[in-house]
C-alpha cells in the first residue's frame, strides 16, 4: 500500500520493479500468493526507509527484503527484527544488468499468472492491477465502485485459486489480451485512469512478446484512446464521431498507434484487434466526417466478420459495426438490412436500437429515428450514454415537426 | 462487471407464490433464523468479493412535491392505496453478469418463512447504471 506521505518517491520507478521482483521469487518456486503478500510488505517497508536511506540497487533491495519476509512467513519468526532488517538490508552483490528479454520474460511469465485461464475475469483484473500493474488494492477498489474489502477479498480468492496450480507452463496469451482491453474499456475518470493503466501494461506485453495481436490491441487503445479528448464536451455530454472537434484529436498518440499498428500488419499474421486497429486508423486518418474512407472500413469489417463461423451470434459487436460501414457504403437501407440479422440476438441492447436510430437518421426517417433513439435510451446502461440517447430522441423529434 | 440492487419490498410486485402472515407474526425461532439467514447472505456476498452494499429503509413514506413558486412544499404521507409499491431495502451486488444476480436473488428469496419452509419471496432485480463514461465512442 502506498500512502500519500511518501508519494515524493518515484512512485512509478517503485512500481515497474513490482513485476520483476514478483516474477523472480515465483519462478525461484515460492508460492504466488505468499510471495505477492510477502512484496507488498516489503513496499511499505521501502517507502519507510527509503527517503532517508535510499538503497543503490533498488530491485534487489526489494528482493532481499521480500525474500526474508518469505523466510520470516515460513519460520512463523516473530517480526521484532524486521525494522532494523530492512534498515540494514543490503543488496546481494550486483547482478549483471539482465537483458531486455529477461525483463520481458518476466512480465510475460507474470501476465499468465494472473490470467490464468480458471481464474473469472473479475479477478484476472484484480490480481493483474495488483501484482502487474502495482496498483493499491484500495486503488483497485475505487476504480471499480466497490468497497475496499471487497476487492481484497476477491484478491485473496483469486491468489487462493492460484495455490498448487503449476505456473511454469506457457499461458494462454489470447486471455491475457482480453483482460487488458476489460481494463482499458472499464474506463479513464476517477483517481485511478484504468485506461492508462491498460495502456502501460499492453506497452509492457510488446516488449516481451513478437506476437502482432499484442500490438494490434496496444494500436487500437492508443487510437482510442487519442480521441478521448474530443469524446465530451465541457459539461461531460458525449459528443458522437462525425461531430467531434478532431482538432483536440492527440495526433501523437494517433500516429504512434498508425506505427505500431503497421508494424504488426507487417507479421502478416492478422486478428481481431490489428483489424479494429485498422478500423480506428481510418476513422484517426480522416480530417473531416465526411472524408472518412468508409468503403476501406467496410473491408476491415468484413474480415472481421469473417473471423468468426457464426457471425451473428459469436460476434454481434462486429456485425453491428459493420451494418454502420454497410449504411455508409451501400445505403442506410442496406444498413438497416444488416442489422436485422441480429434481430433475435441482440434486440434488448441499447447499441443496437442506437446503431438502428443513426441509420434511420442517415436515410432522412426522422419519426423512426426518434422512436429508435428512445428505445435505445430506455436500454442504455451508462448515465452518459442514456443521457446522450434521450437527447438524440429529442432532437430528431423536435426536427420532424 | 455490473452492479445490481436486489431489493426487497414491504408490498407490491407478483402475486405472492406462498402467502404469509406479517413477519411479526411467526413463531420466535422462525423470526430469528429469518434474521440469520439475512446476515449470513451479507456474509457469503462479502467473501465472495461480490459486496457493494446493503441498507434497510424503515416503511415510513412521505411523498413531497414542489408547492409553486412562494408556497411550502406539498406533502402527504397517505393515504395510499394498499398494493402500492414499497421498498423494504437491499443488497447491491457487483457481479459478473445478470445471470449471477439473478442466481444470487433466487437465493435470497430461499430465505426461511414461517414453519422454516422457504419464502419464495419475490426479489426485484435492478441494474445499477454506469455513471463512468465509456472509453471507446458511442454509437
Amino acid at each position: 500500500m502506498i500512502d500519500e506521505p511518501t508519494r515524493r518517491l518515484d512512485e512509478g520507478a517503485l512500481r515497474a520493479l513490482v513485476p520483476r521482483v514478483l516474477a523472480r521469487l515465483v519462478r525461484r518456486g515460492e508460492d504466488f500468493d505468499a510471495a505477492e503478500d510477502a512484496l507488498q510488505e516489503a513496499l511499505l517497508e521501502a517507502l519507510r526507509v527509503w527517503s532517508g536511506h535510499p538503497p543503490r540497487d533498488p530491485r534487489a533491495w526489494l528482493a532481499t527484503v521480500a525474500t526474508r519476509r518469505l523466510v520470516d512467513a515460513r519460520r512463523s519468526e516473530a517480526a521484532r527484527h524486521r525494522r532494523e532488517e530492512a534498515t540494514h538490508a543490503q543488496p546481494p552483490p550486483a547482478e549483471p544488468r539482465p537483458a531486455a528479454t529477461e525483463e520481458g520474460d518476466d512480465t510475460l511469465f507474470l501476465l499468465f499468472c494472473c490470467c490464468h485461464p480458471e481464474l473469472a475475469p473479475a479477478s484476472q483484473v484484480a490480481l493483474t492491477l495488483r501484482a502487474v500493474g502495482g496498483l493499491t488494492t484500495r486503488e483497485i477498489a475505487d476504480a471499480f465502485y466497490v468497497p475496499e474489502a471487497t476487492m481484497a477479498q476477491r484478491i485473496s480468492r483469486a491468489k487462493r485459486a492460484l495455490h498448487g496450480r503449476r505456473l511454469d507452463q506457457p499461458g494462454d496469451l489470447a486471455v491475457v489480451l482480453r483482460v487488458l482491453y476489460l481494463i482499458y474499456t472499464a474506463g479513464h475518470a476517477g483517481r485511478v485512469c484504468l485506461a492508462g493503466e491498460a495502456i502501460g501494461l499492453a506497452r509492457q506485453l510488446t516488449l516481451a512478446t513478437e506476437e502482432p495481436e499484442a500490438r494490434g490491441l496496444l494500436a487500437l487503445m492508443l487510437l482510442n484512446h487519442a480521441r478521448l479528448p474530443a469524446r465530451f464536451d465541457p459539461v461531460g455530454r458525449i459528443v458522437t464521431l462525425d461531430r467531434q472537434d478532431r482538432g483536440l484529436w492527440d495526433r501523437r498518440e494517433i500516429a504512434e498507434g498508425v506505427r505500431v499498428l503497421q508494424s504488426a500488419l507487417a507479421l502478416q499474421r492478422p486478428g481481431r484487434y490489428q483489424i479494429e486497429a485498422a478500423i480506428a486508423a481510418l476513422h484517426g486518418d480522416a480530417a473531416s466526417a465526411e472524408e472518412t474512407d468508409w468503403p476501406q472500413i467496410l473491408a476491415w469489417y468484413d474480415d472481421l466478420v469473417a473471423l468468426s463461423d457464426d457471425p451473428a451470434r459469436q460476434d454481434p459487436a462486429a456485425v453491428l459495426g459493420r451494418a454502420v460501414a454497410v449504411g455508409h457504403v451501400l445505403g442506410a437501407a442496406a444498413g438497416l438490412r444488416e442489422t436485422d440479422r441480429l434481430r433475435d440476438v441482440i434486440d434488448d441492447r441499447h447499441r443496437w436500437h442506437a446503431v438502428r436510430a443513426h441509420l434511420h437518421e442517415l436515410d432522412g426517417d426522422l419519426p423512426a429515428a426518434a422512436t429508435a433513439y428512445a428505445q435505445a435510451a430506455r436500454r442504455a446502461t451508462n448515465v452518459a450514454e442514456r443521457d446522450h440517447l434521450v437527447r438524440q430522441a429529442a432532437r430528431t423529434r423536435a426536427a420532424e415537426l | 462487471m455490473p452492479k445490481y440492487l436486489l431489493l426487497k419490498h414491504y408490498r407490491g410486485g407478483p402475486e405472492p407464490h406462498r402467502p404469509v402472515p406479517p413477519i411479526d407474526q411467526w413463531a420466535p425461532e422462525d423470526v430469528e433464523a429469518h434474521m440469520a439467514f439475512q446476515n449470513h447472505v451479507s456474509e457469503l456476498l462479502e467473501g465472495n468479493g461480490e459486496y457493494v452494499d446493503a441498507q434497510a429503509l424503515t416503511p415510513a413514506r412521505t411523498w413531497v412535491r414542489y408547492g409553486g413558486p412562494d408556497a411550502a412544499p406539498v406533502s402527504t404521507d397517505g393515504p395510499l392505496p394498499e398494493t402500492s409499491d414499497l421498498v423494504a431495502g437491499w443488497w447491491m451486488i457487483d457481479v459478473a453478469s445478470h445471470e449471477r444476480a439473478v442466481e444470487l436473488a433466487a437465493y435470497v428469496s430461499s430465505e426461511p418463512g414461517p414453519g422454516g419452509e422457504p419464502l419464495y419471496e419475490w426479489i426485484d432485480v435492478r441494474e445499477v447504471m454506469w455513471e463512468r463514461p465509456r472509453t471507446t465512442d458511442a454509437a
